[in-house]
């Protein structure tokens, strides 16, 4: 579940991302009223078996049953919860509507919502992570070694969210930033998985990799992401 | 699309909230049929509303004055404070004839995907009322799903240093709904079980 909106009375549009039909949206019906008996099933961040059928202009949800809870805990921390929300956010918005299966991304997502919920690491850390290999699999894969431009041989010193990463001296454009090495590491440990590494960072590194992980995800969405300003580090 | 001012009609009506384009053609061919009469009410109800009805300047309920009446109340308990998400929560409160004390009216709750953060509603306000120590218990009566559990977590760490008593809504009321449509006596029962949030 990424995201809910009031329709009518008692109704809800809900937004979706699923395993086999990418993102899409629903109505639930009756659900804000107290006695429905979807209850919070149909809440951000739930994860859900669905059946859904097919209405005149928006499928209608029938039937839900939770797999995972994941509303509960992370709604409980308010770190968590903002790290979550842009997370979700992310999703909606590098997944296309009623198209292709999304399954990266979905098995992403579960993966990266089941470590918030149980405080695996640092909530700000599961969302840059996140969100740098969400950005991979949508196709904008950030080069941390090699030069995004010519590809020589890293390491380099120099970031530029518009050219695709590090760059080396010689394809260095003006206004990229010199992050310090250690930044470099962590981010190229959270895209791959590293977690030892990740974890082993220091603030500084963790505040100046966040800030570049934003940089370069506002880079590659067309409007800039509504939640990340409110993420609470 | 009908012709000038009857689809202006569906339009405007089509912006209001819960109201598709459907229900706004509906609704515009039951005016279009309506007594002359009901139709002057409606469009003078409308127009006074919005001249005379404002925010309470205390608590940011509707208000016809300065303050609503429960904050120009003296018999209300100025020791309690309800922090609520709109002006419809503190009517379904106030249904259930539990609390004595006052309200405070957030004007929504904290929805990042919205765009909607502390900053966007009466945080600072809610701050300010309990700068001095009149109020001692601080009840979180935030709708029962997860933005309004987010709000209440947000609230409880900004509130728990200034040594007051926060309490959240019993459990009892069903996750995922809204305030406004839990029967009063189950909003009572959550009120007479609201319980301290300690760690
Ligand atoms: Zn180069
Ligand atoms: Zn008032």
């Amino acid at each position: 579940m990424l995201r809910t909106q009031k329709l009518g009375e008692a109704d809800r549009i809900v937004t979706l991302l699923t395993r086999h039909r990418g993102r899409l949206r629903a109505v639930a019906k009756g659900v804000r009223r107290t006695s429905s008996r979807f209850g919070g099933r149909l809440e951000p961040f739930m994860h859900v078996d669905l059946q859904i059928a097919e209405g005149r202009s928006l499928d209608v949800i029938t039937q839900v049953e939770t797999l995972s809870p994941f509303g509960a805990t992370i709604g409980s921390d308010y770190r968590v919860y903002t790290a979550g929300t842009s997370m979700l956010e992310t999703a909606e918005r590098l997944v296309g509507e009623e198209g292709e299966p999304a399954v990266q991304q979905y098995l992403l997502l579960v993966g990266a919502l089941r470590s918030l919920s149980t405080a695996r690491h640092d909530p700000s850390l599961i969302l840059d992570s996140f969100l740098l290999r969400s950005l991979s699999v949508a196709g904008y894969a950030p080069s941390f070694d090699a030069c995004a431009r010519c590809g020589a041989e890293g390491p380099h010193r120099s970031f530029n969210p518009a050219s695709g990463g590090m760059l080396c001296t010689a394809c260095r454009l003006p206004g990229s930033a010199n992050p310090a090495p250690d930044t470099v590491a962590l981010m190229s440990g959270l895209l791959t998985g590293d977690w030892a590494n990740a974890e082993a960072s220091d603030a500084r590194a963790r505040r100046e990799a966040s800030g570049l992980v934003a940089a370069y995800l506002q880079w590659h969405l067309e409007r800039g992401l509504r939640s990340l300003v409110f993420v609470d580090r | 699309m009908y012709e000038g001012i009857v689809q202006d009609l569906i339009d405007e009506l089509g912006r209001l909230p819960g109201v598709g384009p459907k229900s706004a053609q509906r609704i515009a061919f039951y005016i279009l049929d309506a007594d002359p009469g009901d139709v002057r009410r409606l469009a003078e109800v409308l127009t006074v509303v919005k001249e005379k009805v404002r925010f309470c300047i205390t608590c940011g309920n509707v208000a016809e004055s300065e303050q609503c009446r429960i904050c120009a109340d003296p018999r209300r308990d100025l020791s309690m404070l309800c922090v609520v998400e709109e002006s419809k929560d503190v009517v379904a409160v106030e249904r259930t004839r539990e609390f004595r004390g006052r309200y405070h009216v957030l004007g929504g709750a904290i929805s990042p995907i919205e765009g909607i953060g502390p900053d966007e509603l009466r945080v600072k306000e809610l701050m300010q009322r309990l700068a001095d120590d009149t109020v001692t218990e601080v009840i979180l009566a935030t709708d029962p799903n997860l933005e309004g559990e987010a709000t209440a977590t947000y609230l409880t760490r900004l509130l728990r240093p200034l040594g007051l008593r926060v309490t959240r809504l019993a459990s009892g009321l069903p996750v995922g709904g809204d305030l406004e449509y839990a029967d009063e006596v189950t909003l009572g029962r959550a009120f007479e079980g609201r319980r301290s949030i300690d760690d």
